[in-house]
């Protein structure tokens, strides 16, 4: 059931855009979403669409991957699309009983579903063709400037690089633990909420004592291997802008100022 | 009698629909009768442990079938859950599951799901706890200031106090120090001599199948490679070898023995046999 999810993972490949300079999706990550959150009307929001189909192709990652990944999602996007449905005042378009569907409540709630969707299957293209340790790295080059604030920009990065790291090792561990309790009859199914959060404990208790030993095992490993912190450390591999980045951000410049224009002109 | 086990053409595939989909069991059919110790060898990733997860329900077959006592064990919700309870299933290193306040309280786990009365409860976690060794004032410490192995033989009771028919240990003794893997051995075979239960036993020591089991199933990749008789299993090495397992030492003692030209079986597999082997071979040299 914990298999369903593919949040921060990554899918090894060789495409143009596993090979981006990470800094790059990033920043193209953020111009994607702020092109996602200007467009308007249907021709702004088939242009993002279609930037994120060719995306995705080029990836090579398979569309069914993508579909499960939102499955997870699925109520949340419903229910928002819902909402938006029957509380959006405007033309009536159909009206029975005591709810009314609005010509504007059908268009807003397409929009908010199309939204969603695109913001979530965009920013995790960004995870699924970035080994976590360069999307850190990326993230690491990119927050520098911060550190003149005082911001411990190396030792959040890292933090988040061990998280993302730890996100499939937790979720099997977490299967391991459900089907050992299972094992020895534990019903995570029935009876009223009281009980099924007391059903918990024999799983939670296990996963915390494995992940402080975890945390332990990999502070010592790192400290045998000299790491103290970011100060003076240097990388084996330097990240490089290269002409296929030039070319990246001139295509996401291009897109971004068009959903701009369209959104000027009402589309 | 039908078997108490019975696995049909049973298949398992890992991540159906994702670029990672890998088939971890091809076409396995055998049965265990009641009573039987039987162990499973195999090389790491052969799927061991995911065939012994179906044969409690905990994994659901991709195809094929799993019968207990003649009856599919995915026939209705209630007939699993029932199973679960009589085919009990020790894990890989399964001290990593404890999780109450005190080891008394992690082996009345199970019981208590089973839904038995108070002194039913307390009568079975002493029984279980006497027979992995664990010492009366151990039971009212927390599970967490036990040793590696005192743990395991915690988390052991956990699953014995259901007082299981069919008892599968995944490698049970993996990590542990010789003694306290003999020990465990002993606690197992006890347990099957005084409730006539079925043992199933994952291993990866050839020495330790081969002082208890009756009988033994080889996988490699997935499928059965070998099933019989460690007598019948250990006369292949060759074959044996080839899929990254051993023969006991003794055998390999024999197998050379015969290769300088003694008339032994090479298929000598503990040391008792070893002993009457060499024996009738004196025994042959000096009528002859
Ligand atoms: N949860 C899982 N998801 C995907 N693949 C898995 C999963 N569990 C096991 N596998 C794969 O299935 C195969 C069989 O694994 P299994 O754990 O049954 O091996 P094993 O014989 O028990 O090995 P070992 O001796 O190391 O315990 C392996 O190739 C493994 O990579
Ligand atoms: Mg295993």
């Amino acid at each position: 059931m914990l298999k369903d999810i593919t949040l921060g993972q990554y899918f090894p490949g060789n495409s143009v855009i596993h090979r981006l300079d990470p800094r790059t999706k990033l920043l193209l990550v953020v111009v994607y979403i702020v092109a996602l959150f200007t467009a308007k009307w249907f021709v702004s929001y088939a242009l993002v669409l279609l930037c994120l189909i060719v995306i995705i192709g080029i990836s090579g990652v398979k569309p069914r991957t993508i579909l499960k990944s939102l499955k997870p999602l699925l109520f949340i996007i419903l229910f928002t699309g819902i909402l938006n449905l029957f509380y959006t005042e405007g033309k009536t378009l159909v009206s029975f009983w005591i709810s009314t569907i609005t010509y504007e409540g059908l268009t807003r709630a397409f929009f908010m579903i199309l939204r969603i969707s695109l913001l979530v299957t965009g920013t995790f293209m960004l995870t699924y063709t970035t080994s976590p340790v360069s999307l850190t790295d990326g993230m690491e080059s990119l927050l520098r400037p911060l550190r003149h604030l005082h911001i411990p920009v190396h030792e959040l990065s890292m933090m988040m690089c061990i998280a993302l790291r730890f996100i499939p090792t937790l979720t099997q561990e977490t299967d391991k633990i459900i089907s050992a309790q299972k094992a020895r009859g534990a019903d995570f199914e029935s009876g009223n909420l009281v009980a099924r959060a007391k059903a918990l404990v024999p799983i939670l208790v296990p996963l915390f004592i494995s992940s402080f030993r975890r945390a332990d095992e990999l502070a010592t490993a790192m400290e045998c291997r000299c790491y103290h912190g970011g100060e003076g450390r240097t990388k084996l591999k330097q990240l490089q802008y290269r002409a296929r980045d030039a070319v990246a951000f001139f295509l996401g410049a291009i897109v971004l100022a068009s959903v701009i224009l369209l959104r000027i002109f009402g589309l | 009698m039908t078997p108490i086990l019975q696995v049909v053409d049973l298949c398992h595939t890992y991540g159906e629909g994702t670029p990672f989909c890998h088939d971890a069991l091809q076409n396995i059919s055998f049965s265990i009768e009641e009573g039987e110790f039987v162990g499973i060898i195999g090389h790491t990733g052969s799927g061991k442990s995911t065939l012994i997860q179906h044969l409690n329900c905990l994994a659901k077959p991709s195809s094929g079938q799993i019968l207990f006592r003649g009856e599919d064990v995915w026939k209705d919700k209630a007939f699993t859950r029932d199973v679960r309870f009589r085919v009990g299933l020790v894990f890989q290193y399964p001290e990593y599951q404890l999780f109450e306040e005190t080891v008394y309280d992690d082996i009345a786990f199970g019981p208590k799901n089973m839904g038995l009365s108070k002194e039913e409860i307390d009568r079975r976690v002493r029984r279980a706890a006497g027979f992995v060794g664990i010492p009366e004032e151990n039971l009212q410490k927390s599970p967490f200031d036990l040793s590696g192995g005192q743990k395991r033989r915690a988390a052991i009771a956990g699953v014995i106090a259901m007082e299981p028919q069919v008892l599968i240990l995944d490698e049970p003794t993996a990590g542990l120090d010789p003694a306290g893997g003999e020990k465990i051995l002993q606690n197992i075979r006890a347990y099957q001599k005084a409730l006539n239960a079925t043992v199933i036993m994952v291993s990866h020591s050839m020495e330790e199948v081969a002082a208890c089991a009756d009988r033994l199933i080889v996988l490699n990749e997935g499928a059965v490679a070998m099933m019989g008789t460690p007598h019948e299993v250990f006369s292949h090495a060759q074959e044996l070898e080839k899929i990254g397992l051993d023969v006991p030492q003794v055998t390999r003692v024999f197998l050379r023995l015969r290769q300088l030209g003694m008339d032994v079986d090479p298929a000598v597999y503990n040391i008792k046999d070893a002993v009457s082997a060499l024996m009738k071979y004196r025994g042959v040299n000096a009528d002859a």
